[in-house]
């Protein structure tokens, strides 16, 4: 159980049996007054956001949230399949769900998912992934024109900019938390 | 080396410059530079405001009991800059220890302090204004002198759905005061609303011929709450009877009590009639530098500690 004095960025509580995440917080106080306690929190199912103001001895059921290891198997139709490393149960998340993280899901990769009430709610994927290019321009040599960079679409769909010497078939680290291309898979 | 406290040295320079000007003010006044003991045996008791334990004392609340007894004592103007302690107060605007300016003048009333108050503001802020304007987010505050008042129950008419006596009945009063008024209070010029509920102003003087609402005070400038202030109450058993009604609300919210402060108690009945007023420091610097945090202001936090 939390009290408003355990509010603050980050803090995850469940609200009208919906996970919620606090995105910002501050105390407020009118002159000899009573405290007061602002939030804004995110449902971290649905992502809509709640402005709500706490008084005093108001209390809060932590989100029961858990982490667990697994691997993406495939997806189906718009559904992500994932599968526990430990006891092989399968996990279904919609694409809105996993967000971003389906321009990084390759078969088999590693990945954290966040469980609430034993349903998927979240994906987090490992900072650095290796993808292969499967679409590119050819640098032409001697190009002048000074671009330092051009399309590229990875096996995932997944299009970014990357350094003009990078060939279709390569394989190329992506950096996760930015979406852009780190380095070239080297060997 | 710590980045995050080498790039406060402006605000931090101005704050000193800050402190230097106010003293030249109370001191061209007349006012004298009084500092009183932080750790106290009772602390002002009021429902809402929690003291630290320090021992069997208390940090200091506010410095306004010690201050009474000095005005008590024939002490006529005084003046002190002194941090105080207030529990689990902390937020964009609060700090659980913060720096507190407080004047107390014999032979004035609340009136007479809203003046004084808005002189020291005006005289303060000159220097940091732009043509005599304050720019404080999309808002330009007149600070040549202007200000506006109006009575508490007039800003629950104005600002909210409410009467300011329904809000009390309802427990309501600080949740409106916080989301309806405050935020649109001082954006065009130094804003006072004065005469709060009698019940909200513990150790303040009962308004003649309005027992509901007591000579309290507090200014606004860019909806920020900066200074409170009393026609002071110097009547001892009235003072020991309000003390006791805030024990029994701090007593049915499960919150400490407090000892009384009998020396206080014993020596109020000698003040004159006296007005007195905190200010908080911090967010008087927050204003004049366009601080959007108190962290700003102060060289550590509790967290950097």
């Amino acid at each position: 159980m939390y009290t408003v004095a355990d509010l603050k960025k980050g803090l995850k509580i469940t609200l009208d049996g919906d996970p919620y995440l606090v995105i910002a917080f501050d105390f407020a106080k009118p002159g000899k007054g009573q405290a007061l306690y602002r939030t804004k929190m995110r449902n971290m199912i649905t992502g809509s956001i709640l402005d709500r103001t706490y008084r005093s001895g108001e209390t809060f059921e932590p989100a029961s949230l858990e982490d667990r290891k697994m691997q993406f198997l495939y997806k189906e139709e718009d559904h992500f399949v994932f599968m526990d490393n430990q006891n092989y149960e399968q996990y279904r998340m919609n694409e809105e769900t996993v967000g971003d993280a389906k321009n990084y899901l390759i078969d088999n990769l590693p990945v954290d998912l966040l469980l609430f009430s034993d349903k998927a709610i979240a994906v987090d994927v490992p900072n650095f992934v290796n993808l292969r290019v499967v679409q590119t321009d050819p640098w032409v040599k001697g190009d002048t024109s000074g671009s330092d960079s051009k399309p590229a679409t990875l096996e995932t769909g997944y299009v970014l900019r990357v350094p003009p010497f990078i060939e279709e078939g390569e394989l190329i680290v992506i950096d996760t938390r930015t979406g852009e291309y780190s380095t070239r898979v080297k060997g | 080396m710590n980045w995050n406290l080498a790039r406060k040295a402006v605000r931090l320079g101005k704050r000193a410059e800050i402190l230097h000007k106010i003293r030249i003010f109370f001191i061209t006044r007349g006012y004298l530079e009084i500092d009183t003991p932080s750790l106290i045996p009772a602390p002002a008791i009021e429902s809402h405001l929690d003291a630290i334990q320090a021992g069997t004392f208390y940090l200091q609340t506010s410095p306004e009991l010690c201050m009474k007894r000095l005005l008590a004592a024939g002490y006529p103007r005084l003046f002190q800059i002194c941090h105080c302690w207030r529990d689990k107060e902390r937020g964009s605007r609060h700090l659980p220890e913060f720096t507190m300016l407080e004047w107390y003048r014999s032979d004035a009333d609340y009136n007479d302090l809203m003046l004084e108050t808005v002189e020291l503001l005006t005289d303060i802020a000159a220097s940091y204004c732009e043509k005599g304007f304050l720019v404080v987010n999309e808002n330009r505050i007149d600070m040549n002198g202007e200000w506006s008042r109006l009575t508490v129950r007039d800003a629950f008419r104005l600002y909210t759905k409410t009467s300011m006596e329904d809000a009390l009945r309802d427990d309501e009063f600080d949740r409106l005061m916080t989301e309806s008024i405050e935020p649109y209070l001082g954006l065009t010029q130094p804003t006072i609303i004065y005469d709060y509920p009698a019940e909200r102003a513990a150790l303040a003087r009962i308004k003649p011929g309005d027992p509901s609402v007591a000579e309290r005070f507090e200014l606004y400038v860019a909806g920020m709450e900066l200074a409170n202030a009393f026609s002071e109450l110097n009547d001892a058993k009235i003072q020991r009877k309000r003390f006791i009604q805030e024990s029994q609300v701090r007593a049915a919210r499960n919150a400490p009590t407090y000892p009384m402060p009998e020396p206080f108690l014993a020596e109020i009945d000698l003040m004159p009639p006296s007005a007195g007023i905190a200010l908080g420091i911090d967010r008087l610097v927050m204003l004049l530098t366009g601080a959007e945090t108190i962290d700003e202001v102060v060289a550590f936090t509790p967290e950097d500690l």
